[in-house]
């Protein structure tokens, strides 16, 4: 489903190589982890699958079922079935959440020529995924991310994921910050979405998410590549040892 | 010396081919305001009360002219509300194109056809707020309004008026130079909601004074039309009673030149006050809001809330005060002004003043300028939302403080929809 190769990025501003030839294959209906160091370049990946701003692509390729993504504009890459749950999800004063989901709903069913959502019909929808993820009605009036805690704020990009039902799903530290009920959640959120035709891309540091959203493949990423490739057992050793045997053993 | 008779030959341009009527009840007010002009005379780039607005266009003996907008279909402001309507063509009142002003709560008449002692209410309004916010700054161009204005309404709400009233003011002659004075007065516990809409000529000139009584409310919710060429300056003076209210909102799309000059004077205890302002501007478009706002009583709240768009060249001006009188403590007093710059080549000048002689108020202001938010506008793409669609979403949340001051629900929708558009045309 998403292929990337031998990705090469540095900053837009100045010259600094992030991404120094990332290979990834994510195949349909699995979960992959990336696991790494802060500042190895696991945000950049995301931002740059995304189509955020201030990356330069100096060499590589990235195609979601074989699309180039990397020529695409954010909406395309999200109307194509790219879903990003962001690490710091952003607050967007003056626009409500209600607004922005349905906006965002129907923007992807225009863009893939199917029929706008009546606000019925979406209502409805988001009533019920909302409730499984305990977001109460409240919080969907206010502005977007505006006042929320740091686990509301991950429990609404999940339910963004869930309304937007994308087919590949990144998620960047979703986990940082939650305590262990909210990361219930957000792993039930995860899970239920779980199906043959998407796939997921989990971001994080620790072991306790993967607990919850069981892995396929595990991948270690360290300043700007891919280390290392395995099965769950890797996260636990990652979690027994730290990243520092692993790295001393490719490096 | 050289300097004042130019000034004066100046004005004496200006004023030669304007029709100043010397019989009727309007007639010493209009006489004592030709006198304050002449005193005044017209004001200069180096007034400082015209530092960030060119008056030139303003100060020409002839109104330059403005092509006529073609609104392409587009239905008028306020179509969908329930309203009593008059209408006025280049500063002509049309009673063919108007409603019969017969509403109840409200007494309604025009300038050129009010006579007899019913008006004497009007007779101790016109002029009267006008000459008395000419201090502390002058106001050449209301003065010259009051001496010289050809039509307006005089509308006296005694009750709660059944519906708005409202003014559209069409510009159909490209060469038209219209001068208009409203008095309003809202009685004592009377509510009266006020529309206007519309560029009402190539150059207009526009004097609304509102007496609210204690107790009274009054509305005005106003569009100033689309018409690129337009230019106008507009006055408003209001004086409010104890615990009365007034609120006023106004949408400005394009318009060579706008100066909307709002004099607020609270004047009984517990008054509240606000008044907004957006404006949405793309190229040549000089913008202008100057405010101000005199507490002189306790316990008044005012908001002055103000939000500019600007993009390929356009200007925005903010100037804003509230003085707060001595005795007028517990004041309550808010003064916003921001823009968005969509691009570099827009700028936006503030003048944000607080002048405070009583020690227990509360009073901030804030003016900022800044351009979109680029975080938040990928993160809106990121899902799946068009960068267009975005960015309008966003220039709405920015002007959102400003909306939220129209009170009504259907208002606030119309002016919602109408940025709407505004922005889905003025994507590039
Ligand atoms: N916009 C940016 N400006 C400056 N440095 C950046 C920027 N984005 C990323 N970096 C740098 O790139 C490296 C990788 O960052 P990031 O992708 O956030 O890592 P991770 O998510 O793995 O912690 C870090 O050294 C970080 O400081
Ligand atoms: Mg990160």
């Amino acid at each position: 489903m998403l292929e990337i190769n031998n990705l090469h990025v540095k900053l837009e501003e100045d010259d600094k190589v992030i991404l120094k030839g990332v290979n990834l294959t994510v195949e349909a209906g699995k979960v992959h982890a990336i696991m790494g160091p802060n500042g190895s370049g696991k945000s950049t990946l995301s931002y740059v699958l995304a189509g955020r701003d201030g990356y330069s692509v100096t060499d590589g390729s990235a195609t979601l079922d074989g699309a180039e993504l990397l020529e695409m504009e954010p909406e395309e890459r999200a109307a194509a079935g790219l879903f990003l749950a962001f690490q710091y999800p952003v607050e967007i004063p003056g626009v409500g959440n209600m607004t922005f989901l349905r906006t965002a709903v129907n923007a992807q069913r225009k863009a893939r020529g199917e029929d706008e959502l009546s606000a019925g019909e979406f209502l409805k929808i988001v009533r019920e995924k909302a409730k499984a993820l305990k977001i109460d009605a409240e919080m969907m009036k206010r502005p977007v991310n505006v006042g929320f805690s740091g686990g509301e704020k991950k429990r609404n990009e999940i339910l963004q994921m869930a309304m937007l039902e994308p087919k590949m799903c990144i998620l960047d530290e979703t986990d940082s910050g939650l305590d262990v009920d909210a990361m219930k959640l957000v792993a039930d959120g995860v899970n239920a979405l779980r199906d043959a035709g998407r796939a997921f891309l989990v971001i994080t540091h620790y072991q306790r998410l993967l607990d919850h959203i069981r892995p396929d493949v595990v991948h270690i990423m360290a300043d700007g590549r891919i280390v290392k490739t395995g099965g769950p057992e890797l996260a636990l050793e990652v979690e027994n040892n730290g990243y520092a045997d692993i790295l001393a053993e490719v490096m | 010396m050289a300097l004042a008779a130019q000034k004066s030959d100046a004005l004496e341009a200006r004023i030669a081919r304007l029709d100043r009527p010397t019989a009727g009840w309007t007639a010493k007010a209009r006489a004592d305001a030709l006198a304050r002009l002449s005193s005044m005379g017209l004001p200069g780039k180096r007034d400082e009360y015209w530092r960030y607005t060119d008056p030139a266009g303003l100060n020409l003996a002839e109104a330059a002219a403005a092509a006529l907008f073609d609104a392409q279909g587009e239905a008028p402001p306020f179509d969908g509300i329930d309203r009593l309507k008059l209408v006025f063509v280049d500063g002509v009142f049309d009673p063919a194109a108007s409603d019969d002003p017969a509403l109840a709560g409200v007494e309604i008449s025009l300038l050129s056809k009010t006579g007899g002692a019913d008006l004497h209410w009007a007779q101790g309004l016109y002029g009267t707020l006008e000459a008395a916010g000419q201090s502390p700054v002058a106001r050449p161009f209301a003065a010259m309004n009051t001496a010289f204005a050809t039509e307006g309404v005089m509308i006296r709400a005694t009750g709660r008026a059944a519906k708005p009233v409202s003014l559209i003011y069409l510009h159909k002659s490209e060469t038209s130079d219209a001068i208009l004075h409203h008095c309003i007065k809202v009685e004592s516990g009377a509510e009266l909601t006020l529309l206007e809409n519309g560029p009402a000529a190539a150059r207009f000139s526009k004097v609304m004074e509102v007496d609210v009584a204690d107790g009274g409310r009054f509305h005005h919710v106003r569009t100033q039309g689309r018409d690129h060429e337009r230019r106008a300056i507009t006055h408003i003076f209001a004086r409010l009673g104890r615990e009365s209210l007034f609120k006023s909102f106004t949408l400005t799309a394009n318009g060579r030149l706008t100066r909307n000059e709002c004099v607020i004077d609270l004047t009984g205890a517990d008054a509240v006050a606000h008044v907004a302002g957006a404006a949405v501007g793309d190229g040549d478009f000089h913008h202008d809001d100057t405010v101000f706002v005199t507490h002189g009583a306790e316990r008044c709240e005012s908001r002055q809330v103000f939000k500019k768009v600007l993009k390929n060249g356009a200007t925005g001006v903010f100037q804003g005060k509230i003085l707060v009188r001595p005795g007028a403590q517990k004041t309550d007093g808010y003064q916003i002004s921001q823009s968005l710059l969509l691009d570099e080549d827009s700028q936006f000048l503030a003048k944000p003043e607080l002048e405070i002689y009583a020690d227990d108020v509360k009073c901030s202001h804030g003016s900022t300028s800044g351009a979109i938010d680029e975080t938040a506008l990928f993160y809106l793409r990121s899902r799946g939302v068009p960068e267009s669609t975005a960015k309008s979403l966003l220039v709405l949340a920015f002007l959102a403080e400003a909306l939220a001051e129209i009170e009504d629900e259907a208002l606030a929708e119309d002016i919602r929809s109408r940025l709407e558009g505004w922005l889905s045309r003025h994507e590039r």
